[in-house]
C-alpha cells in the first residue's frame, strides 16, 4: 500500500525500570505502520511485548515503565511529544481502545448508560438528553437488542459478550480513525468470540475505521487481519500480509508458533514445539533473542542480533538465514 | 422416552456415568431458604473405556467443570450413580472414596492456585504418596525423582517452591503429582489453557507419552475444540448442564449433527493459506448463553438454534444413537 500510513510507528522503545537496577526491555525497537481501513494483527505470546506496544501508542505506560525512544505519528500528528492534556483529548476521539478485559474497563459503580455518555460528552457537544439518546442508539448499533433497558443496566448485569459490546459503543461514539484492540476476545467463549470479531470487522467499515488487533491466536490473525506484525522479546521478528506470512512463512519462531497448533483438519500424533521458554525482558540474550530456543541456530546468531530483512516489498524477516534474500 | 447409553459391547467400560445430576441450592429471602436451583449437571450419562481420551468440551456454564469434580468425588452428585471398574462410588462416603483415590487423579487448570506456594516441589509430588502409602522417606524420594524425569523436570529442582518455574513447568509438577501414585484414570481439568501454544503443545505431547507409557485412561475436559480433537477419541459435547452430542472425533468433526456442534465448529478461527479472496459465509450462534437457573424448557439450545422448531420447547430430546459408529445426539432434528 502506498498511500500516507495512518499511524506510523519508529524505532519505539518503552522500558520498565526494575528493582536492583535492572531494565525489562519490554518493547526495543518496534516500528510498523497501519495504513487508512486496513487491519494489522500484532501478534505474539506472553511477554512478547505486544500489549506494550498497544500501550505506548496510547501513552498509558504508567510508572516504572517509561517510552525511552521512537516516535509515533498519527497522521501528521506527532503523538510521542503531544503533553498528556491534548493525548487525553485525542484518546478516544481519533484513537479508540478495546481491552481484554471489559470488566476492569469498566466503572462498575455507574450505568453502562452513565459512562457512555460521559464518554460522549467529553468529546462532543450534546447535552444529556442527546447524549442519552446517542448512547442508545449506539448500543442498537453494536447489536444489543434490549438498549433502551441496558442502558440504565450496571456493568456486572451483563454477560462478558454484552459487556465487551458496551467497549466497543462507546470506543466508536467519537467515531475514531483507529481502533486499537488488546486480546479484545480472550476472555470469551469461542462462540461469543465469533459475535465479537464480527461485530468489529463491521464497525470498522461502517465507521471507516483502521483496526490494530493485539492478539495471540494465529487462527484470528488469519481470519481478520490484512497484515500481520509477529512480536519475539520485544522486537518485530517478521512481517508480512497475512496470507503471504501463513504460506511461506519464514522465521523458525513463526514456524514453530504455527506448528505447535492443534489442527482441525489434519490429525497429526505430535505436534511441533518450541524448546523452552522465552526470555524474561530484563535478562535478554545479546544475540538473536530466539537464539536458546532456535532449532537452526548458527554460530554467529549468538553474537549479534540480526537486522530485519526485507526479503521482497512486503516481507520482513528477522534471521541471519535470510539475510542473502534481502532486495535493495 | 428411552435413553440409551452411550455403550459397547466390546469395550471395556473404566468409568461408568448413570443420569448424574448436580444441582446448586440458590438461598434467598431473610429465612435463607431454598428458592431456585442451578442445574450444573442436568441428567448426564456416558461411559470412559480403558486406554481411551474422552473429551468433554463446552463453553463456561456447560457445567463440564463441576462433572469432572463429581466424578472425583469432590462434590456429591444430586442423583445418579458412578462405577468406577463396576464398584459403585456415588454413594460411598469419603474416608469410603480414599482408596480409589488411587486410580483417580486430577489435573487442574491454574497451575498457580493448585500448589501450594509454601511446599517445595519434592514435598507436593510426595504427598500422595504420604497420604495414599506406607512407602519410606528413602523410597519416596526414589519415586519422586522418577517421575520428575518422567514429565520433564530436572531432579536437581526438587528443593525449588512453585513460584521459581514457569507455567509449563508448573504444569508438569502436577502431572507428576496426579501420577506418581499410577492411577489408571486421570481428570484433566483445562491443563493447558493458561499456557501459550508453544508451551501448550509441550504439555499435550507429554499427557500423550505418558498414557501411551503408563496406560492412563483419560478424561480430558476444556474448552478448546482444537485442543480436545487433538488428544481424545470420543468427544462429548455439552451445553447447559447437558450432553448434547457425543461420538468418535473424527465422527463428530466430519459430520457434526447437533446444531450446537455445528456453530461451535464454525466459531472456531481456523488457519487459512490459500489466497481465496472471498471470505467463506459462516453459521454464527447468535445470543447468549441462557442462566442454568431457569433453562430454556425441552431444548436447552432451542433458544438460539436457527433449526428450532415448535417441539423443540415442549420435549426435551435424549440422547440417541444415529447410523452406527456410537455417534449420539440429543436432538428432534434427528428423531
Amino acid at each position: 500500500m502506498n498511500q500516507v500510513p495512518l499511524l506510523s510507528v519508529h524505532d519505539l522503545k518503552t522500558y520498565f525500570y526494575l528493582e536492583q537496577n535492572r531494565i525489562a526491555k519490554a518493547v526495543d525497537g518496534v516500528s510498523f505502520t497501519v495504513s487508512p481501513g486496513e487491519t494489522v494483527a500484532i501478534v505474539g505470546e506472553s511477554g512478547s511485548g505486544k500489549s506494550i506496544t498497544a500501550l505506548s501508542i496510547m501513552k498509558l505506560i504508567e510508572k516504572p515503565g517509561k517510552i525511552v525512544e521512537g516516535s509515533i505519528h498519527l497522521e501528521e500528528k506527532v503523538i510521542s511529544s503531544l503533553s498528556s492534556k491534548q493525548m487525553t483529548k485525542l484518546r478516544g476521539n481519533e484513537i479508540a481502545m478495546v481491552f481484554q478485559e471489559p470488566m476492569t474497563a469498566l466503572n462498575p459503580v455507574y450505568t453502562v448508560g452513565n459512562q457512555i455518555t460521559e464518554m460522549i460528552r467529553k468529546h462532543r457537544k450534546l447535552d444529556k438528553k442527546q447524549a442519552q439518546i446517542e448512547a442508545i442508539n449506539l448500543l442498537k448499533i453494536v447489536g444489543i437488542s434490549r438498549a433502551e433497558d441496558v442502558v440504565n443496566d450496571y456493568p456486572h448485569q451483563l454477560s462478558g459478550g454484552m459487556r465487551q459490546r458496551v467497549m466497543i459503543a462507546m470506543a466508536i461514539s467519537c467515531n475514531p480513525k483507529l481502533l486499537i484492540a488488546d486480546e479484545p476476545t480472550t476472555a470469551l467463549d469461542v462462540t461469543i468470540q465469533a459475535q465479537i470479531l464480527d461485530l468489529m470487522v463491521e464497525m470498522k467499515e461502517r465507521y471507516h475505521m483502521a483496526l490494530l488487533l493485539i492478539t495471540h491466536d494465529l487462527g484470528i490473525v488469519s481470519e481478520y487481519a490484512d497484515r500481520v506484525v509477529v512480536m519475539y522479546g520485544g522486537q518485530v521478528v517478521e512481517e508480512a500480509p497475512t496470507k503471504q506470512l501463513l504460506r511461506t512463512t519464514k522465521h523458525p519462531y513463526t514456524k514453530g508458533l504455527l506448528e505447535s497448533l492443534p489442527n482441525l483438519k489434519e490429525d497429526v500424533d505430535r505436534l511441533g514445539t518450541i524448546k523452552g521458554t522465552v526470555p524474561p525482558a530484563y535478562a535478554l540474550p545479546n544475540g538473536c533473542r530466539f537464539y536458546d530456543r532456535c532449532p537452526l541456530a548458527m554460530e554467529k546468531c549468538k553474537e549479534a542480533n540480526p537486522e530485519l530483512y526485507q526479503v521482497n516489498t512486503s516481507h520482513t524477516v528477522r534471521c541471519y538465514l535470510h539475510e542473502k534474500e534481502e532486495i535493495e | 422416552m428411552t435413553t440409551t447409553l452411550p455403550q459397547a459391547a466390546t469395550k471395556e467400560a473404566l468409568l461408568d456415568v448413570h443420569h448424574i445430576k448436580k444441582y446448586f441450592p440458590i438461598k434467598g429471602g431473610i429465612f435463607r431458604r431454598t428458592i431456585g436451583h442451578l442445574k450444573a449437571v442436568d441428567d448426564v450419562s456416558f461411559s470412559v473405556y480403558k486406554g481411551e481420551t474422552l473429551g468433554i468440551v463446552g463453553e463456561s456454564g456447560s457445567g463440564k467443570s463441576t462433572l469432572g469434580r463429581v466424578i472425583l468425588k469432590l462434590m456429591d452428585p444430586t442423583e445418579g450413580e458412578i462405577y468406577f471398574n463396576g464398584n459403585e462410588i456415588s454413594k460411598l462416603k469419603q474416608r469410603e472414596v480414599r482408596p480409589y483415590r488411587r486410580d483417580m487423579q486430577m489435573v487442574f487448570q491454574d497451575p498457580f492456585g493448585s500448589l501450594n506456594s509454601k511446599m517445595s516441589v519434592a514435598e507436593l509430588i510426595e504427598e500422595p504418596l504420604v497420604v495414599q502409602t506406607s512407602l519410606s522417606k528413602q523410597e519416596r524420594k526414589h519415586k519422586a525423582i522418577e517421575i520428575m524425569e518422567k514429565v520433564g523436570l530436572r531432579a536437581d529442582d526438587r528443593m525449588k517452591y512453585p513460584h521459581e518455574f514457569s507455567g509449563g513447568q508448573r504444569q508438569r509438577i502436577s502431572i507428576a503429582r496426579a501420577l506418581i501414585i499410577h492411577p489408571q484414570f486421570v481428570i484433566c481439568d483445562e491443563p493447558v489453557s493458561a499456557l501459550d501454544v508453544s508451551i501448550q503443545a509441550q504439555v499435550l505431547n507429554l499427557m500423550k507419552d505418558l498414557q501411551d507409557d503408563l496406560s492412563l485412561t483419560y478424561l480430558f475436559i476444556a474448552h478448546d475444540l482444537s485442543v480436545v480433537k487433538h488428544i481424545s477419541d470420543r468427544i462429548a459435547v455439552m451445553y447447559l448442564g447437558r450432553i448434547v452430542e457425543i461420538a468418535p472425533k473424527k465422527a463428530l468433526y466430519d459430520n457434526a449433527l447437533h446444531p450446537y456442534t455445528q456453530g461451535l465448529l464454525a466459531s472456531i478461527p481456523v488457519i487459512e493459506t490459500e489466497e481465496t479472496g472471498t471470505k467463506r459465509e459462516k453459521v454464527r450462534i447468535t445470543g447468549d448463553l441462557p442462566s442454568p437457573v431457569s433453562p430454556p424448557s425441552g431444548c436447552p439450545f432451542r433458544t438460539r438454534c436457527p433449526m428450532a422448531h415448535e417441539r423443540c420447547s415442549v420435549d426435551r430430546p435424549e440422547l440417541t444413537m444415529v447410523g452406527d459408529d456410537e455417534h449420539y445426539v440429543a436432538c428432534h432434528l434427528y428423531t
